[in-house]
């Protein structure tokens, strides 16, 4: 059975069908790549996945169990965890916080023991501190971990952001143009952390990219949407060198 | 039968929520802030009405007049000085500074006319007219504030819809940073905005004073909150919806008072306006904002 | 373990600060006060100012920590003071113990102020911004409103209630019947059992748990959901759930100040100026001038801004009358000093010039 499950997955707004008949299957463990030219209706797709918005048509499931209909906290719940193509931090927050409300789900204390400093209260922020850690160093972000989130460079900041959504303890992790904004020696030092991510947390990754470089240097398999729908899809290679692919991205 | 002269007093009164509600209404839409201060310009505006027949005894005509200059001028002024130095900055710190302003007028009404009330002389000399053979009595107040509001609302309209400035004033509401590569003077077009909101709350303070006589340097704070209600409610930001809510407010305040309970016509005004927004969040002609993700 | 954690935590030393800062000024006022020379102006503005600082800290919870404009804080306070002077009149035969009493009320007053701060803020907290503040405004209004047509009395009977006429109760009055709360003219005879050393005491209660609170796990989803609230529901969090509890747990706070108001005068009623939205707007101010989301800010910025105006009244007539005019205009000039950016640009550089910063990048905007 396939981590990720979409079928038949379509939105419209007042008549216009943003995605249209969507099929996916992602299986556990792959860095699967969404492409397609401006507007095609990728980022759609990652706010039907995340609950942002409701699907008019079709269903996707997690391990089986359906998720569309519920709301985008309870999706994170259920394992599915994202980032944002318009970067989307808690900027008045520390970088360590940020992390941290990632891993609020995880290290559950109640209200009252946190008002009255109850021993759980330090148990639970302890391990929350170390595991936040933790995950910063794969970042390397550690030591910026009390500047405050949005006075990081714009390349950190974007690397918080997977450190923020990693934290959730997802199965399935959607990144939004991870490289967007970023330098050639950045984006190279992005792809080895996706990678270092996928075999270290053994985790399933789904991300919207438009640098070639990068999709061709770490997907595994690739799904094309141009206009709401399918163009193509399959392994990484023979999908960018089909024929309909390159003339809806670079014209006739 | 008095259901008639009831429904005819709550749009008489809601008519200067309309006048006193597009003053809100269009400042919001453009400078997106909420002017506290608007409810103490129709104060200072009844003030100088005031001043100027029994004081210097000028003509009625003259008085009104000078007294929607002086607001007019008053309200381009507390732009200029208040409010345009945070263009740039939080709605909350111009909402906190606008509320200084609304401290600082009443307290100079406060200074330079005193505490105690003023009666004003109705600047009306209609006769109130009888309908249905006496049973039902119109106030000539009554008639002229609807008549005179009507007109403004009419003109007001045409203004912003079809003369050059009016539709500046649409395209700076619509998107300042796009209207002013568009060539427009937005600085100059929120000083307008200004100066006809506050024109407009002259003429309701002159109205409201006609029809209520009392003048106290506080007269404007629960009518300016009462037409803050009736902007929202119609939906802030729309013209229409704030003519449109000040008069419905004003139905409803007036015909609770007369039928359910006239300690509780508050509370009832303000459960209205809370269901409308349950309802329709953004208000009756509030247009819906998606955010994007 | 617990040094672990405040060093992680470099937020927690000004929280200490706060406090201590807190009690020097508790101990210089007790000082002031036993060598007797501290004017009857002075000595009444003590218990003020902790009931205002308490509604400024709990109001700074749901404006600067939950990034929600709310207009209607005061119609918490208001059902504060009311249920908690209700029970102190009722009880005041069975409970002796004053101070019992008194702390029995206070509770009572924050509990109803919550609930009340929860079936508000279940509708209102759907809507955003600037809808949102008029509607807390309406209901802060309604609630005022509400209670000035509200009549309440005891009798053999038990507790009996009527709105809009004092005639719609009927009361045995030959039988010890008594009228409690009496529509507009309100509530007379609760015991003026608020003092400042109580006072003082709550105001550290709030502080603490107020800190406690926005420096815990459910201080930071609060936090999140303010700097993004779509971010926030990615990873999890409830964003109405932790709004509404934010609302609850300031209305609480609010309904405490109520109470340590309503013991605090001889007569109970409710007006625009002490439970409408007048007092809504004046803590506001508060807030956002000690700073959106700095407790310590609002400490200051409450004392200051309260006691300006009344210390200006002991001067002579002349500025008497104008010491609200000299109000607005310090409000006016402060924000937009505050809030300029070519006058903050010019300050920063005239600052810098004096000291060296010593971490530019430091966390900032989130005192816990």
């Amino acid at each position: 059975m396939a981590l990720l499950e979409v079928k038949n997955l379509g939105i419209s707004f007042g008549g216009l069908r943003a995605v249209d008949g969507l099929n996916l299957r992602i299986e556990k463990g792959t860095l699967y790549g969404l492409i397609g030219p401006n507007g095609a209706g990728k980022t759609t797709v990652f706010n039907l996945l995340t609950g942002v918005y409701k699907p008019t048509i079709g269903t996707f499931a997690l391990d089986g169990e359906v998720l569309n209909g519920k709301s985008q906290a309870q999706i994170n719940h259920k394992g599915i965890a994202r980032t944002f193509q318009n970067i989307r931090l808690f900027s008045k927050m520390s970088v360590l916080d940020n992390v941290k409300v990632g891993l609020h789900n995880n290290n559950k204390y109640s209200s009252f023991a946190g008002v009255f400093r109850l021993p759980s209260y330090f148990k639970q922020e302890k391990a929350m501190n170390k595991e936040a850690m933790d995950i910063l160093k794969v970042f390397d972000l550690d030591k910026e971990a009390s500047v405050t989130a949005e006075n990081l460079p714009y390349g950190k900041q974007r690397k918080l952001e997977i450190a923020r959504a990693l934290a959730t303890h997802p199965k399935l992790l959607l990144l939004d143009e991870p490289a967007a904004g970023m330098n050639p020696n950045e984006t190279e030092e992005l792809m080895k952390t996706i990678r270092f991510v996928r075999d270290e947390f053994d985790m399933t990754i789904l991300l919207i990219e438009h640098d070639m470089r990068l999709v061709s240097g770490i997907c595994e398999q690739l799904t094309v949407l141009n206009f709401g729908m399918e163009l193509a899809k399959g392994e990484t290679s023979e999908v960018l060198n089909n024929p309909e692919v390159i003339t809806a991205y670079l014209g006739e | 039968m008095e259901f008639i002269s009831y429904l005819v007093n709550g749009i008489s009164l809601g008519s200067i929520y309309a006048l006193i509600a597009l003053g809100y209404t269009m400042v919001y839409g453009i400078a997106k802030m909420l002017n506290f201060a608007h409810g103490d310009v129709i104060m200072i505006g009844g003030y100088v009405v005031f001043t100027s027949m029994t004081t210097m005894g000028m003509p009625t005509w003259v008085s009104i007049l000078i007294g929607i200059v002086f607001c007019t001028l008053l309200g381009v002024v507390i732009e200029k000085v208040a409010y345009k130095p945070l263009r740039n900055a939080t709605s909350l710190a111009v909402l906190i500074t606008a509320i200084g302003m609304s401290y600082f007028l009443q307290n100079l009404a406060l200074i330079v006319f005193g505490a105690g009330g003023k009666t004003f002389t109705s600047v009306v000399s209609m006769k109130p007219i009888s309908l249905f053979d006496g049973q039902v009595t119109i106030s000539g107040e009554t008639i002229v504030t609807i008549i005179v509001s009507v007109i403004l609302m009419i003109v007001l309209t045409l203004f912003v819809n079809r003369t050059k400035p009016g539709r500046a004033m649409l395209a700076v509401s619509e998107d300042r940073g796009a209207a002013q590569l568009m060539g427009v003077n937005v600085n100059r077009t929120i000083s307008l905005t200004f100066a006809i909101g506050s024109g407009l709350a002259a003429v309701a303070g002159v109205l409201m004073c006609s029809s209520y006589t009392t003048l106290t340097p506080y007269i404007g704070a629960m009518p300016g909150i009462r037409a803050f209600v009736a902007a929202v409610f119609g939906g802030i930001g729309s013209i229409p919806g704030a003519m449109i809510g000040g008069i419905l407010i004003g139905i409803i305040e007036n015909l609770s008072k007369a039928y359910i309970s006239s300690q509780l016509s508050d509370a009832i005004v303000f459960a209205v306006l809370i269901i409308v927004l349950l309802v329709k969040p953004t208000g009756l002609m509030g247009k819906k904002i998606a955010e994007k993700v | 373990m617990k040094k672990n954690v405040s060093n992680l935590n470099p937020l927690t030393k000004k929280n200490l600060i706060t406090l201590l800062m807190c009690v020097v000024i508790f101990a210089i006022v007790q000082i002031w006060q036993a060598s007797g020379s501290m004017g009857s102006l002075y000595q009444g503005l003590l218990v003020p100012i902790c009931i205002y600082i308490i509604m400024a800290v709990s109001l700074n919870l749901v404006v600067g920590y939950l990034g929600e404009l709310s207009l209607g804080h005061a119609g918490f306070m208001c059902v504060g003071a009311y249920v908690s002077s209700m029970f102190s009149i009722m009880t005041q035969n069975t409970i002796g113990n004053s101070l019992l009493r008194f702390a029995i009320a206070i509770l009572i007053g924050g509990i109803c102020a919550a609930i009340f701060g929860i079936i508000v803020g279940i509708p209102v907290l759907r809507l955003r911004g600037d809808y949102l503040a008029i509607v807390t405004l309406a209901f802060g209004e309604i609630i005022k409103n509400i209670v000035n047509v509200l009549y309440v009395g005891v009798d053999n009977n038990g507790v009996q209630i009527a709105i809009e006429n004092s005639a719609n109760i009927n009361l045995d009055y030959a039988n010890g019947g008594k009228m409690i709360l009496n529509g507009p003219q309100g509530i007379t005879g609760t015991p003026r059992d608020s003092t400042f050393v109580i006072g003082f005491i709550l105001v550290m209660i709030t502080l603490i748990v107020i800190m406690n609170f926005v420096n815990s796990r459910t201080g930071r989803a609060i936090t999140a959901i303010r700097d993004n609230r779509i971010a926030a529901a990615s990873v999890g969090i409830n964003v109405t759930k932790y709004k509404l509890i934010a609302f609850a747990l300031a209305a609480f706070f609010a309904g405490v100040a109520g109470a340590l108001y309503s013991h605090n005068t001889a007569s109970l009623s409710a007006t625009t100026k002490n439970f409408g939205y007048m007092m809504s707007i004046m803590v506001l101010v508060y807030v956002v001038l000690g700073g959106m989301a700095s407790i310590r800010g609002s400490v200051i910025a409450t004392i200051i801004l309260y006691a300006l105006p009344e210390v200006l009244r002991q001067f002579n007539d002349n500025i008497n009358n104008y010491r609200m005019l000299i109000y607005a205009i310090i409000l006016i000039v402060m924000m937009i000093i505050n809030n300029n950016d070519t006058i903050k640009d010019k300050l920063n550089i005239f600052k810098s010039k004096f000291k060296r910063k010593k971490v530019p990048k430091e966390t900032k905007g989130a005192e816990v």
